[in-house]
Order: structure tokens, then sequence, then C-alpha cells
């Protein structure tokens, strides 16, 4: 459940960088997903005749707050999101390096904790860190977002290890991994260890024939999410003894 | 007759094509109007490159393109496109090299010797061309004059055909702007001598030479109505692209800045739109000089058919 809302598939889309409005929405429609990211930082008021596109979609609108570099910026950002889409759902984005879009922890959680007091619900993008989680619940959000690996990288799932940390040190709060998927596997992969969504764009919009690899996620985040639910048994180490050992010549 | 309005890119063609066919043709373009973002454009005939995100008949038809401009303006250079990357971002040209076709692997030094040492491996579109098209347009314009075709701004007297872009939007309910901005630079001291793209997941650019030590940097894609001028980012993600592609381009002046919006249909591809009192070219999206010969051509076509059809 993210904020009371069921959702049958687990993948977001982003909607930048597609080749036309057209593709992106063939795309959305092979995916799957029932929930979209939209940006408005850049372009503003002025935007509606896209926004509109994707109100035409289906899909809920979870708008972002991509390009803010502060909390105040991502606070008004999230404010005429709400205005524009009617949603109160926000994928909060505070960038803290332009470069790698790392996001920025300390003003992550202050705008968290501005925008739930304002009654938002706020889908935080962060990093892996337990204590920016915990501080980022008691400012508010139900639902967390950590990366995979920086946006657009296309790593895939960098700290697995700590990714897994985190999903069991937050066992009841849906977690979803945002950003640094590359591959259909990894988001499968994801899903397996029991996250509760995947968010991508870069993956499918720049891919050569983006509707097909939108169809590619849609069923690699399905089967990861099976996969989980099923039970994967875990891996046995084949080189440790094991006893009894029948059959072999016991050398005194 | 036929009443052409708009005197952008798309209005132009179709104007010298229908003019060409025999047909009787005014363009009609309103006192006091802004100049065509067609002026705007970078003036690349790059179709092969253009694949990298246009669908396949963009890349077909838009091959025409080059053989159309040389035939009615001077100043067409038929001297290839070279496509760059930093060297963090190098999967972005394998990328890029899957996604097109029509190109070579290439030392970029070996072709501009601007830019010897700065690339280690680049692509080379052999068979595109580049022109200005401020200077393309004044001469689409002079031809027109000179066949006696009338450019007024007075009310139309023949079958319309509407070329005015995202000023058509209230007529065409799937028209959207997509914002584009540019710069012009003046940097003497650099000499490249084609188009060059740079490649970059976010701060991308393109420079076209404009000849006498000026070029045309280029563009981004918002999708928004904004008008009004450059955005500070806007001008810094360019610049900063540019110099990426050479340093020197640090010591140019910025001799003007642009924005303006493109009219783009939801598959970004030009089209001809059949409406009771008018017919539409429009939805040129970043591909005016490239579609706008084939569409003028649509457009004679369907003249002719029409003519054929009332005899």
């Amino acid at each position: 459940m993210f904020y009371g809302t069921e959702l049958s598939s687990r993948l977001m889309l982003g909607t930048a960088q597609y080749p036309s409005p057209s593709v992106l929405r063939a795309a959305i429609a092979a995916s799957g997903a029932q929930v979209i990211t939209v940006s408005l930082r850049r372009e503003g008021q002025a935007g509606g005749e896209f926004r509109e596109i994707m109100a035409q979609s289906g899909c809920r609108i979870l708008p972002n707050t991509a390009g803010c570099h502060s909390a105040r910026e991502a606070v008004t950002t999230a404010q005429m999101a709400r205005e524009l889409f009617g949603t109160d759902w926000i994928k909060l984005e505070v960038i803290g390096h332009a470069d790698s879009l790392q996001p920025d922890p300390f003003a992550l959680v202050e705008a968290a904790r501005i925008l739930s007091a304002e009654g938002f619900k706020v889908f935080p993008y962060t990093t892996e860190d337990l204590i920016v989680g915990e501080r980022l619940i008691e400012a508010g959000c139900r639902v967390l977002m950590p990366w995979g690996a920086p946006i657009g990288s296309g790593q895939g799932l960098r700290h697995r290890a700590a990714l897994a940390a985190m999903r069991a040190h937050f066992p009841d709060i849906p977690l979803v991994i945002d950003a640094g998927i590359g591959a259909p596997s990894q988001a499968m992969a994801a899903m397996e260890m029991g996250f509760d969504a995947v968010l991508l764009n870069t993956a499918v919009a720049r891919a050569l024939d983006p509707v097909a690899m939108a169809r590619a996620f849609g069923q690699a985040v399905s089967a990861g999410q099976l996969a989980h639910i099923a039970g994967l048994m875990p891996p046995r180490d084949m080189a440790q003894a094991s006893t009894p050992i029948f059959g072999m010549a016991e050398l005194v | 007759m036929i009443s052409v309005l708009g005197a952008g890119v798309a209005g132009l063609c179709a104007a010298t094509a229908l003019a060409e066919a025999g047909h009787r043709v005014e363009v009609i373009v309103p006192e006091g109007a802004p100049p065509p973002v067609s002026h705007l454009a970078g003036g690349m005939l790059a179709p092969f490159c253009e694949g990298e995100c246009a669908p396949e008949q963009i890349v077909l038809e838009g091959q025409g393109a080059v053989t159309w401009w040389s035939d009615h303006v001077p100043g067409v250079m038929s001297r290839g496109t070279l496509v760059l990357a930093p060297p963090r971002d190098t999967p972005e040209l394998e990328r890029f090299a899957r996604a097109t076709r029509g190109h070579d692997w290439v030392v970029p030094g070996a072709l501009e010797p601007d830019l010897v040492g700065r690339f280690a491996r680049g692509l080379f579109f052999a068979n595109e061309a580049h022109m200005d098209p401020v200077a393309a347009l004044r001469a689409l314009r002079e031809g027109l004059i000179a066949r006696g075709v009338a450019c007024h701004s007075g009310a139309p007297t023949g079958q319309i055909v509407d070329c005015r872009g995202i000023t058509a939007r209230k007529h065409l309910p799937d028209l959207r702007p997509v914002r584009g901005e540019m710069l012009e630079l003046h940097a003497p001291d650099l000499n490249l001598t084609r188009p060059v793209r740079l490649l970059h997941p976010r701060f991308a650019c393109y420079l076209v030479p404009r000849g006498q030590g000026r070029y045309m940097l280029g563009a981004t894609m918002v999708e928004t109505g904004r008008t009004g001028p450059i955005t500070a980012r806007a001008m810094m993600e360019l610049l900063s692209a540019a110099y990426t592609v050479h340093p020197g381009f640090a010591e140019a002046c910025v001799i003007a800045t642009g924005a303006g919006l493109r009219p783009a249909l939801p598959d970004n591809i030009p089209a001809l739109i059949h409406q009771p009192d008018r017919i539409h070219v429009n939805g040129m999206y970043r591909h005016g000089f490239l579609m706008g010969p084939i569409l003028a051509a649509r457009l004679v076509a369907h003249f002719a058919q029409e003519t054929a059809h009332a005899d």
C-alpha cells in the first residue's frame, strides 16, 4: 500500500527523454505501469499540453521536484505540482550534486517535514542510509525511495548488501528502488529482494525500442514480485562438505 | 489561387514548390508578425543523425532534402556531421552508433584539425549537409518574388495552406509547443568546418559553423509553451557543452541569443493535415529544413490530384 493506494503493477515510469509523446504513451501502455512521474521545474506552468498528454494516459501522476537544489525550491515546486496536477502525491527530489544527481539528505529531510505537515504524501528519493530513512519516516514519509545507483547511470543495485539491510530495517515501509536501473534483470533482482516497486526512466526512454523495453521491464518486475511472494530457495554452498557421505571410502 | 499563410520554412518551401508546379500563389504574413522560428534553426540537413531518436520515416524522407536545397538556394555545404562525446560519456557514442546508420568511426582531429588530441574517437556522417537558415529562407523568398509571387499582409484570396507553426494551434488541438533556445557565437580563433554534435546524458549541444568565425550553438528541448528570452540555465548548459568541444569557445563573443516554440504533433513527425477550410503544413518540430521539401512535394501532389478530379 502506497499511502493507502494498492497498485497491482509495481513498475513506476518516468516520462522524460522519450522520442515523442506517442512513443511515451505506447511505452506506458506496454509496461502496464499505473504510476508515472512528471517533472515541472523546468517546464513551469506553461507546459500544459504535455501535462494533458500525461493526464490522458490514465495513470496516477506522481509529480516530481527534479532539478531542485534546495529544500525551499523543492517545497515551492511541490506546491505548484499539487495545484497543476490536483494530487498530493509528490516525488521529492533535492539534488546535492549537479553531476551525479546524488540526493542531499539534509535538505531532503527538511523539505519532507514541511511538505508532510502541509498534507503532502511524500515519496522521497534518498540513499540507502538507514538513519536518513528513519529521519524521513519521523518527518512524515510512509514510503522511501532509495537509489539503486546514480540517476541515468544504469549501474543497477550498486550497494546490494546495504539495500538488503535497508529492506530488513524497514519491514513495514513500502520501499521503491528509484534510479540507476539499466536492465530488466536488475529490476527483477530488486523485486526478488522484497522491494515493493521499481521506478525508472532512462533505461526505457533511451532504449532503441522504448515500447519493447517497457514491456520487458513490466514483465521483469512482475516476475520478480511473484518470485518473492513464492519464496526463493536459498543458494547452497556445494563447496562445503555435508554429512552423511555414502559410498565414499573412509581412508584411515 | 493558393494562399500560403506564414513565411517560415514550411510556408516558403510550400509556396516555392506550388509556384514551380504552375500554381498561382500568394504568401501572407500579417504586418508586424515576429520573424519565423525557422530563423533560429540549426540549418543542419542531418537525416541519419536525427535517426537517433526520430522514426525511420524521417531518415528516409529527409535524405532528399540536401538535393532540394542545393537546387534552390546557394550556400549548402556538404561536409557531413561529426559526432563526439567526452571521454567519460563514450557509452553515449556507442548508443548513438547503434541507433543510427550511414556513419564511420573516425579520429575527429583528422577531419577537424582544431580538435587534434581532444577526442580519441568520433562518428562521421559523410552524407549530411548544413546551411544558414536565414540566408536560405531569404533566397527562397527572393526566388518567389522573382517568379511574381506576391508576399503581402492582406486577406487571403485563394485556397488556404496554413504554415503558421505554433500560431495555428487553435485549429490543431494536438499541436504542442516544444521550446528551443540557442546562441550565436563569434569565435574567430576557431575553425570548425562542419556541424559538430556533442553527446552527453544531459548537457548535449551542437555547433554549426556559419562562416567568418560565427557559430550557431543549440539547442534545448523543453516541453513548455513558455515564451521569453533564453534562460540562464540554457545558456550555461549550452556554453559549458561548447567549452567541452573546445575550450577556445570560452573566448567567443555571444553575438545573439534566441528562443522559440517548435510546433510538434504527438509523434513529432511533420505532416499535412486536411481540414474543410484549409490544409495545414505543420508539426515541423526539429525537422523543418529536413522535411519542408518533402511536405511541399506532397502538397503539390495533392493539388495535382484535386485538379485531375476537377477535370
